[in-house]
């Protein structure tokens, strides 16, 4: 498989989309002096006082869009209410979201079977005893995080279905493809085999047998359920609409648990020679004071680089693609979605290559880890 | 007046960083795959390795600028 013209190009642009997402977040600042400027110029009669709570509202619709819901969001107000599952001081609980309207400002007391909730910005807590005086049941402590507590909330998000639905559509797929395979040995691939063979082939090749050597054989249902599932997500967040647009990959937490499994297999299949390579280095005795602990926070480190890795990188796109979108908005032009929109479709194209590189990319690192673990002893080092 | 985190440019300078490196990463794997073609699949492989070592500080940075901006509000 020979992409490397696309690969270093990806190379470039990642780091270029790391920039301009700095460039958005961090300075949005500079936008809004234009924004102010161009307005002043049309000497239109815009209330000054407004825009500054409209820069607010751009990047906190950026983080909504980014962010797990308790809704599925599909156009104007129709959106599809999630179950919300609570564990309460007095037991679960759950409800439909929309149970009590879409108040999510906090001002408003949700009783639930004699539960006393209230929702804020996509959250339920439990309210304080008497309203603050901004008018919500929340309070803050002088650094201004929120000090209700929270019920332990293990509902079924946005993220959740999101997830559900890519487990169904990879075990309807390869559960199929498996059984085609039993069935036709020794024939050649027919129907979505043609389509997934080859990719299930590079994988094996490409990713497992250079890491990981002749022991390959085991680890590949790992690496194939990793890379396909990785790859599944990180599309069906580049879909805007139902049944994509979960941002599931995008989300630190499933990332996290991927980068678990990943840390659990390495643990587990070390052999004598890894652990020999932490505990006892090849330094100096008297360096071992320093070297044991940097190798086993090295242990930590690899499994959280690669969670950061994910997670950054499908983010970073995501909020990237909606900046560009909203540039229309903090302009005030409809005059620029001329630029913006095709530099939207632009980066969504770069985005398709990235959701499968970052596939690749944690799939070969989770190889290469392990393949650290299980590696015999060599003569070098 | 500009009104942003401090976080903001310490990313970016991080992204100095990492674009130098993956830039020497690439511009070498480059160099390395016209001297010898046939070896083209391994150094791309290694290349895109070490890319995401590289990467990963650009992407801590990113992270931190992040927590940073959070912070500010």
């Amino acid at each position: 498989m020979d992409l490397s013209h696309i690969f270093n190009s990806k190379k470039f642009f990642s780091i270029a989309t790391c920039a301009m997402l700095i460039f958005f977040l961090s300075f949005s600042a500079f936008s809004q002096e234009h924004a102010s400027s161009d307005t002043a110029h049309a000497t239109t009669a815009q209330p000054h006082d407004a825009k500054p709570e409209k820069e607010e509202d751009i990047s906190k619709m950026i983080l909504h869009h980014i962010a797990d819901s308790h809704e599925w969001h599909f156009f104007g107000h129709v959106a599809v209410p999630l179950p919300v599952i609570l564990l309460t001081d007095n037991g679960l609980v759950s409800f439909l979201s929309n149970k009590f309207g879409h108040n999510d400002h906090g001002t408003e007391l949700l009783d639930v079977n004699g539960t006393k909730l209230v929702y804020y910005h996509g959250k339920y807590f439990y309210p304080e005893a008497v309203k603050s005086a901004d008018g919500t049941y929340i309070a803050y402590n002088n650094k201004g995080d929120i000090i209700n507590s929270k019920p332990l909330d293990i509902s079924i998000t946005k993220n959740v279905v999101s997830l559900l639905i890519s487990v169904t559509v990879l075990l309807v797929v390869f559960i199929g493809i498996a059984n085609t395979y039993k069935k036709r040995e020794g024939k050649a691939p027919k129907g979505l085999q043609s389509i997934l063979e080859p990719i299930i082939i590079f994988v094996r090749d490409d990713i497992a047998k250079p890491q990981l050597g002749h022991k390959y054989r085991g680890f590949m249902p790992y690496l194939l359920t990793v890379f396909f599932f990785v790859w599944l997500n990180n599309l069906m967040g580049l879909i805007p609409f139902f049944p994509g647009g979960a941002n599931l990959t995008g989300n630190i937490a499933v990332t996290m648990m991927l980068a678990l499994c990943t840390f659990i297999l390495t643990t587990v299949n070390g052999n004598k020679n890894y652990w020999g390579h932490v505990f006892t280095p090849h330094v100096p005795w008297w360096l071992y004071p320093l070297m044991i602990p940097v190798e086993i926070i090295g242990l930590f480190t690899k499994p959280i680089a690669l969670m950061i890795r994910l997670f950054a990188n499908i983010t970073a796109g995501h909020i990237l693609i909606l900046s560009l979108i909203s540039l229309i908005f903090i302009l005030k032009s409809v005059l620029v979605a001329g630029i913006a929109v095709p530099f939207v479709l632009f980066i969504s194209v770069i985005e398709l290559v990235v959701g499968f590189i970052q596939a690749f990319i944690f799939t070969i690192l989770s190889a290469l880890f392990i393949g650290m673990a299980v590696e015999e002893k060599h003569a070098e080092h | 007046m500009i009104v942003g985190s401090i976080a903001g440019i310490g990313a970016g300078l991080a992204a100095i960083g990492a674009g130098i490196g993956i830039g020497n990463i690439g511009g070498k794997a480059m160099e390395g795959m016209a001297r010898q073609p046939e070896a083209a699949s391994k150094i791309q492989t290694a290349m895109l390795i070490a890319a995401a070592f590289v990467e990963a500080v650009a992407l801590f940075a990113v992270v931190v600028a992040f927590l940073g901006t959070g912070q500010v509000n």
